[in-house]
C-alpha cells in the first residue's frame, strides 16, 4: 500500500437501511472520495453506468448467471433507499468512477451452494451480529435495536460529524468478530481478502477512496493483511463464465434473503422513512388515514392525530426514541381500524411491503430467461418466427411433448407465442395438441419482463403461477390454474396451487363454485396420467371437493327461484360426471346418496332439479323404472302445481327422450298428467312442456308421437317389445344376434352381451 | 372494605404489589395517576422488581396489547375493550382502573334499562322537594364522581345500554365537561379523568355504538386464549369450579373430553385445524371459551344424573351442536362438512364422530 495515501474510508452499513443510506450519504458528502468501491460482484463494473440512466428505477437488481446454466444465478437487489444504491448515484452523478469489490460471481456460482455447505455445520454456530449487539445493549429485538440506534438516528444538526457512526458502529463490529471470527460464514474470508485485494488496488490509484459494505466486513477490511497471503487466500477458486445484467424488481421480493443476505420485512416502511423530507410519522399516519379513505372506512384528521399522539405514548412507554413500525402499526389498530385486524391486513400489503416494481431500460443486457428461451428454441427446432403457423403436436414424443410443455409455460407467463387452437387432424385425443405460433417483436419485451419471475422458463413460470395462485380471487381460477400447471408440467408449482385451492375450497359457502370447480379438476387428475404426472395429490383434493359438495348441495337445492333451480341442475349434471370420473367409492357412494334425497324431496326442492335426480339415478342403474314411475306419479300427481310437474319432467327428459319410447309406463304417465291439466295452467305450462320435447332428436319425437296416437292400448306390461312407426311386431332374433359380435368388440371382449345367450363363448 | 368480603376489590387484594410498584417507580406518571404508564404495564403483566417484590400476572396474553391500552389512557383518550364473553375485559379494566387511580368501583353496568342518571346524576328527591334545586340535591354519578376526581370511571357492557343513553357520553369524552341544566352549572373533569368501556364484539341485536361516540374511543380487542393449553386450563379451572357451586362430580381425571371440546371450538373459531393443515369455514356463534365451559357443565350433568357420571362424548355432542349451529341452514353445513372433512378422519374420535352424526342426524 502506498504510504502517501490516506487509508481508505470504511462505511460499513447494514444493507436496505434507510438510517444507514442517509448516513452513507452525508459521509460521501463531507469526504468526497475520488474513488467509491461498493460490496458487489466485479463483473457488473461494466453494466454500472446503466444505473445512471434515466430508465432505471429501483427497486432492482444485479443479476448475475452462469452463462451456460441460468438456473445457477444471484441477486443483488438495490432499493432506493438502499446505502449501496444511494452511494453508486452518488458517485455516478459526480463522475466518481465505482467499482464492486465482492468475490466475482463466476467464483461465486462455481463454488457449491452455501447454504447447503452450511446445513451440514452446527447452525447455532452462525452468529447473528446485530442480535449480539442489541443482546448487549439489553434489546431482545436485534431489528429493533438497531432502528432505534441507526435508522431512526434524526440527522444530529450541521455540527455533527457524519463520520462518527461509522466509526462507533466499526468499534462495536471489531469486538463481535474478536470474539466470533467468522461468526459461522466460511466464505467471508475469501470474500474480504478479494475485498481487500481490490481495496488495495483502488487505494494504488486514488488518493482519496470510500468503501460502502456490510457492517460486519468493516474490521475484516481495516485489519492488516498482505497481498500476498490474500492472494494465497484466493488461489485455485473454481470458475465459471458468467453474465450480468439489471433485472428489475419488486418490493415484495426484496423480502426475501438474497446475494446481500438479508431479507427485509418492511420495505415500503422504510423507503419511507428514507423519503420523507420531515415528520416521517405524521406524514405516514396521513398516507395510512388517505388508504383507508380509499377503502371507505371513515377515517378523520382527528384520527391521524390521534394516532400520531398513541404511537408516540407507546414509543415512549416502551422506550424507543422514535415510533417504529411496531408502535405505529398498534396506534393505527386502536384509533383507525377499531381493533380490528382486516385493514391492518390491507396496510400491511399496500404501504408496509408495498408493491413498487423497478424499470430497467433497454440497453441493459438480456435477461438469462430470453438466454434460456432461445436455447430452448433451438433445441426444440422452434423457430420465433413472425408468420403465422399452425402445429400439430403427438404428444406421445418426446419432442412434441417437450414443445407443448415450452408453449403452456410461456403462456402462463403472459408470453402468449402460441395459442391453442382446435385440432385440423378429425382424430382429436388427449394426446393431441394443435397450436398457432406466432412470434411478435413485442414478445421480446415481455420476455423482458418476466424476466422478474425467474432465470429459466421453468422457475419463472414456476413462480409465476405460484404468485398468481396466492393472489386469485375466485376457486375457478385456481382450479384453472392447477389444469394449466400440469399441462405445462410444473410439479413444483403444484404443492402450492393445491394447497390455495383447498383453503378457498374449504372457504367457499357457494356450491355453485365447488360444483364448477369439480369437472376441471377432475380432467386434470386424468391429464396427469396421460403425462405421467403424479396426479395422486390432485385427486385427493378433487376428492375433498366433491366431498363438501355432497354435504352443501341438499341445502343448497332449496327454495330457489327458476334461473337458480336450472343452473343448479347445470352442476348436477357437471358433478354427476364429475364424480364418475373420479371413480372413487366413498364419493361416489355419497353422491348417490345426496342423489337420492334430491329426488325424494317435497317440493321445496324445485321440481327441475328432483327431476333431473332421478333420471340420473335411472341412468346409473340405482334403481329401475318402476321407481321412476312411482316418482313420475308422484311428481305429476294432482296435488303439485302444473309448472313443478312441468319443470320435473324436463328435468327427468333433458338430454334423451327416447327412455319413453321404450317404457310405455312412464309415457302413459305424462299423457295422463298432460291431459288432466286444467285449461287455465295449460297455457303456462305449454312453454315449458315445448321446449323439453323439442329437445328430443326428431325420430324419438316422432315416435313418442305415434306411440300417444295409438292410445295407452299400446302401452302396458311387455311395453319393451312395443313397436314403434314402421317396425314389425316383435323382436327378429336373428338380426339381433348379428349385431352382437361388433357390440363385444366395442364393449370388450368377454363382455356379457346378449338377449337370449347367458353366457358368450 | 371488611374482612369478609367475598371478593375484595382489586385494589384492597393487591395493595401490596400497588405500593412495591409506586416504590420503585421513578418514571414520570401522567397527572393524578398513582402509578407511572410502564408501572401499570407491569402491575398487570407481572415480573420482579428491582427490588425483588414479585408482581403476579393478571392479564395472561400480549403484552402488546396492554401497553397500547394504558398508552391509551395516557394520551387522555377513552378505551373501548372489546372481545368476546370470557376474554378478561371486566377483569383487566377493574385492574386498570385500580392501578391508575387506586380507585376501581366507580362503574356504570350497562343493561338495556341504564337510564341516563346512571351515567350523569340523579337527584335526592327529598332534599329537591324540601330545599329546590342544588348542588346539595344532586346525587353525582360514578362517571361525574371520576370527573371531579380525576380518577377512572368503569362502563361496563356498553353496548348494551340504549343508543340515547350511550349519546350521553359524547359531551363528556370531547368537552370534558357534564352540564347540570337544572342548575345552570357544570362539572368540569380535572386532569386524570378517563373512562374504560368493556363491549362484546360478536354479540349482535345489541344497540351498536354511533360513529360519533365510536371516535372518541381507541380500541383494543382482547384476543381468545392463543394456545389450546391455555384455554384447555382455563376452561378445566372454570368448569371445576362451577361443578362444584352446583354440587357436580367433580371433573374426572384426564381431561380427555375437555381438551376434545376445546379442539373443536378453536378450530371451528380460527377456521383452521389445530394441525394447521385444512381450513375450515366459522359458524355465526361466537364459541367462546365461555360458550365451551357451559358446555362442559351441561355435558357433567348429564352425565352426573343420567349417565354412569364419567364424561362421555355423547354427553356434550348435544352442547356441542347448540353451541355450534346457531343458523339451522348455514350452520348445519359448515358443522356436518367440519364432522364428515376433520372429525371423522382424527384417530381416537370415532366415538365423538358417532355421538355427534347421532344428535345431528
Amino acid at each position: 500500500m502506498s504510504v502517501t495515501h490516506e487509508r481508505p474510508l470504511l462505511l460499513g452499513v447494514r444493507h436496505h437501511g434507510p438510517g444507514s443510506a442517509r448516513a452513507v450519504r452525508a459521509a460521501l458528502e463531507r469526504y468526497r472520495p475520488e474513488a467509491l468501491l461498493v460490496e458487489g460482484p466485479p463483473e457488473a463494473d461494466a453494466v454500472v453506468g446503466i444505473a445512471a440512466q434515466e430508465g432505471l428505477r429501483p427497486p432492482v437488481a444485479l443479476l448475475a448467471h452462469a452463462a451456460d446454466d441460468p438456473a445457477r444465478a444471484a441477486f443483488w437487489p438495490f432499493a432506493e433507499f438502499s446505502p449501496e444504491w444511494v452511494a453508486i448515484r452518488w458517485a455516478l452523478g459526480r463522475d466518481v468512477p465505482v467499482r464492486f469489490i465482492d468475490l466475482p460471481a463466476a467464483h461465486t456460482l462455481a463454488l457449491p451452494d452455501e447454504a447447503d455447505e452450511e446445513s451440514g455445520q452446527e447452525a447455532a454456530a452462525r452468529v447473528d451480529p446485530l442480535a449480539v449487539l442489541a443482546g448487549a445493549a439489553g434489546h431482545d429485538d436485534p431489528e429493533r435495536w438497531w432502528e432505534d440506534v441507526v435508522e431512526h438516528r434524526a440527522d444530529g444538526g450541521p455540527d455533527a460529524d457524519p463520520l462518527a457512526p461509522f466509526t462507533a458502529l466499526a468499534e462495536a463490529m471489531t469486538a463481535l468478530r474478536e470474539r466470533h471470527a467468522d461468526g459461522g460464514h466460511p466464505r467471508d474470508a475469501v470474500r474480504e481478502a478479494h475485498m481487500r485485494l481490490r481495496i488495495r488496488e483502488a487505494a494504488r490509484e486514488h488518493d482519496r477512496t470510500a468503501v460502502v459494505c456490510g457492517a460486519w466486513h468493516v474490521p475484516a477490511l481495516a485489519a492488516p493483511a498482505t497481498a500476498t497471503a490474500d492472494r494465497q487466500t484466493l488461489r485455485g477458486l473454481p470458475k465459471v463464465r458468467t453474465e450480468i445484467t439489471w433485472v428489475p424488481w419488486t418490493h415484495r421480493r426484496l423480502r426475501r434473503r438474497s446475494g446481500y443476505g438479508a431479507g427485509i420485512d418492511s420495505p415500503g416502511w422504510y423507503r419511507h422513512l428514507f423519503t420523507a423530507p420531515d415528520r416521517p410519522l405524521v406524514r405516514w399516519m396521513t398516507a395510512v388515514a388517505g388508504l383507508l379513505r380509499a377503502e371507505d372506512r371513515q377515517v378523520s384528521s382527528a384520527h391521524v392525530i390521534e394516532a400520531v399522539r398513541l404511537a408516540e405514548t407507546l414509543a415512549g412507554m416502551r422506550g424507543r426514541p422514535l415510533a417504529g413500525l411496531a408502535e405505529t402499526m398498534d396506534a393505527v389498530r386502536a384509533v383507525m381500524c377499531e381493533g380490528s385486524q382486516l385493514p391492518l391486513a390491507l396496510i400491511h400489503d399496500r404501504l408496509v411491503v408495498g408493491d413498487d416494481l423497478g424499470e430497467v431500460p433497454d440497453t441493459a443486457p438480456a435477461v438469462p430467461l430470453a438466454r434460456d428461451l432461445a436455447r430452448q428454441q433451438r433445441t426444440l427446432r422452434l423457430k420465433p418466427e413472425a408468420a403465422e403457423r399452425e402445429l400439430d403436436l403427438d404428444l406421445r414424443q418426446g419432442t412434441d411433448a417437450a414443445r407443448s410443455r415450452l408453449l403452456h409455460r410461456l403462456a402462463l407467463l403472459g408470453i402468449p407465442w402460441g395459442e391453442p387452437v382446435r385440432s385440423r387432424t378429425a382424430n382429436t385425443g388427449t394426446f393431441r395438441e394443435s397450436w398457432r405460433l406466432r412470434w411478435e417483436p413485442e414478445l421480446a419485451v415481455r420476455v423482458a419482463e418476466a424476466g422478474v419471475w425467474g432465470t429459466t422458463v421453468e422457475s419463472a413460470a414456476t413462480a409465476k403461477a405460484e404468485d398468481t395462485a396466492v393472489a386469485a380471487a375466485q376457486l375457478a381460477e385456481v382450479t384453472a390454474l392447477a389444469e394449466r400447471c400440469l399441462l405445462a408440467a410444473l410439479p413444483d408449482a403444484l404443492p402450492t396451487v393445491l394447497r390455495v385451492l383447498t383453503d378457498k375450497a374449504a372457504l367457499d359457502a357457494d356450491v355453485g363454485h365447488l360444483a364448477q370447480a369439480l369437472p376441471a379438476l377432475v380432467r386434470s387428475a386424468r391429464y396427469g396420467d396421460v403425462r405421467g404426472t403424479d396426479a395422486g395429490a390432485l385427486r385427493e383434493v378433487a376428492e375433498g371437493i366433491a366431498l363438501r359438495i355432497c354435504v352443501g348441495l341438499p341445502p343448497a337445492c332449496v327454495a330457489l327461484d327458476e334461473a337458480g333451480a336450472t343452473e343448479m341442475r347445470g352442476h348436477l349434471d357437471a358433478v354427476h360426471s364429475a364424480v364418475g370420473l373420479l371413480a372413487a367409492d366413498r364419493p361416489g357412494e355419497r353422491w348417490t346418496a345426496v342423489l337420492t334425497s334430491l329426488a325424494t324431496r317435497d317440493s321445496t326442492v324445485a321440481g327441475t332439479i328432483r327431476g333431473r335426480a332421478a333420471r340420473l339415478l335411472l341412468d346409473e342403474g340405482r334403481f329401475d323404472a318402476a321407481w321412476a314411475a312411482r316418482l313420475m306419479g308422484l311428481a305429476l300427481s294432482p296435488g303439485s302445481t302444473p309448472r313443478d310437474a312441468a319443470g320435473w319432467l324436463d328435468g327427468f327428459l333433458s338430454g334423451g327422450g327416447v327412455l319413453l319410447v321404450h317404457d310405455g309406463q312412464l309415457l302413459a304417465l305424462i299423457d295422463g298428467w298432460l291431459s288432466a291439466v286444467p285449461d287455465e295452467a295449460f297455457t303456462d305450462v305449454l312453454p315449458l312442456v315445448r321446449r323439453t320435447f323439442a329437445e328430443f332428436e326428431p325420430g324419438v319425437r316422432r315416435t313418442v308421437g305415434e306411440l300417444v296416437r295409438r292410445g295407452p292400448g299400446a302401452a302396458g306390461p311387455g311395453a319393451a317389445e312395443a313397436y314403434g312407426n314402421g317396425f314389425g311386431e316383435g323382436l327378429d332374433a336373428a338380426r339381433a344376434d348379428a349385431v352382437l359380435p361388433t357390440l363385444r368388440l366395442l364393449l370388450g371382449t368377454g363382455a356379457q352381451v346378449g338377449l337370449k345367450e347367458g353366457s358368450s363363448a | 372494605m371488611s374482612e369478609e368480603a367475598l371478593r375484595p376489590h382489586a385494589e384492597d387484594a393487591f395493595a401490596e404489589e400497588l405500593k412495591a410498584l409506586s416504590a420503585v417507580d421513578d418514571r414520570p406518571r401522567p397527572a393524578r395517576w398513582r402509578l407511572s404508564p410502564w408501572a401499570v404495564a407491569t402491575y398487570l403483566m407481572g415480573g420482579t422488581l428491582s427490588d425483588g417484590t414479585v408482581i403476579s400476572p393478571k392479564y395472561v396474553g400480549p403484552r402488546r396489547i396492554i401497553e397500547v391500552a394504558v398508552s391509551t389512557l395516557a394520551t387522555d383518550r377513552a378505551l373501548l375493550l372489546l372481545g368476546v364473553p370470557g376474554t378478561a375485559k371486566t377483569w383487566v379494566s377493574e385492574h386498570l382502573a385500580a392501578a391508575v387511580s387506586g380507585d376501581s368501583t366507580l362503574l356504570v353496568q350497562g343493561t338495556a334499562g341504564t337510564p341516563e342518571e346512571a351515567i350523569r346524576y340523579g337527584w335526592n328527591y327529598a332534599h329537591l322537594l324540601a330545599h329546590g334545586p342544588s348542588r346539595a340535591a344532586l346525587v353525582p354519578g360514578p362517571v361525574m364522581r371520576a370527573m371531579s376526581g380525576g380518577g377512572i370511571a368503569r362502563v361496563e357492557e356498553l353496548t348494551r345500554i340504549p343508543a340515547d343513553v350511550q349519546d350521553t357520553l359524547i359531551t363528556i369524552l370531547s368537552e370534558k365537561t357534564l352540564p347540570i341544566a337544572e342548575l345552570g352549572e357544570e362539572v368540569m373533569a380535572v386532569r386524570g379523568f378517563n373512562l374504560i368501556a368493556t363491549a362484546n364484539d360478536r354479540d349482535r341485536g345489541v344497540n351498536d355504538l354511533s360513529s360519533a361516540l365510536r371516535r372518541r374511543f381507541n380500541t383494543v380487542v382482547l384476543p381468545l386464549p392463543a394456545t389450546v393449553e391455555d384455554e384447555v386450563d382455563i376452561v378445566a379451572r372454570r368448569v371445576d369450579q362451577i361443578g362444584r357451586g352446583i354440587e357436580l362430580p367433580p371433573v374426572p381425571e384426564g381431561t380427555d373430553e375437555i381438551r376434545r371440546v376445546v379442539t373443536v371450538f378453536r378450530e371451528l373459531r380460527d377456521g383452521i385445524t389445530a394441525d394447521g393443515r385444512t381450513k375450515v369455514k366459522s359458524p355465526s356463534g361466537t364459541l367462546s371459551t365461555a360458550e365451551a365451559i357451559s358446555v362442559l357443565t351441561g355435558g357433567l350433568a348429564l352425565a352426573a344424573h343420567f349417565g354412569d357420571g364419567v364424561l362421555r362424548p355423547s354427553d356434550v355432542a348435544a352442547g356441542i351442536l347448540g353451541a355450534v349451529v346457531r343458523d339451522p341452514a348455514a350452520d348445519r353445513v359448515i358443522w356436518l362438512e367440519y364432522l364428515e372433512s376433520v372429525v371423522r378422519e382424527r384417530d381416537g374420535w370415532k366415538d365423538f364422530y358417532r355421538a355427534c352424526r347421532e344428535v345431528t342426524g
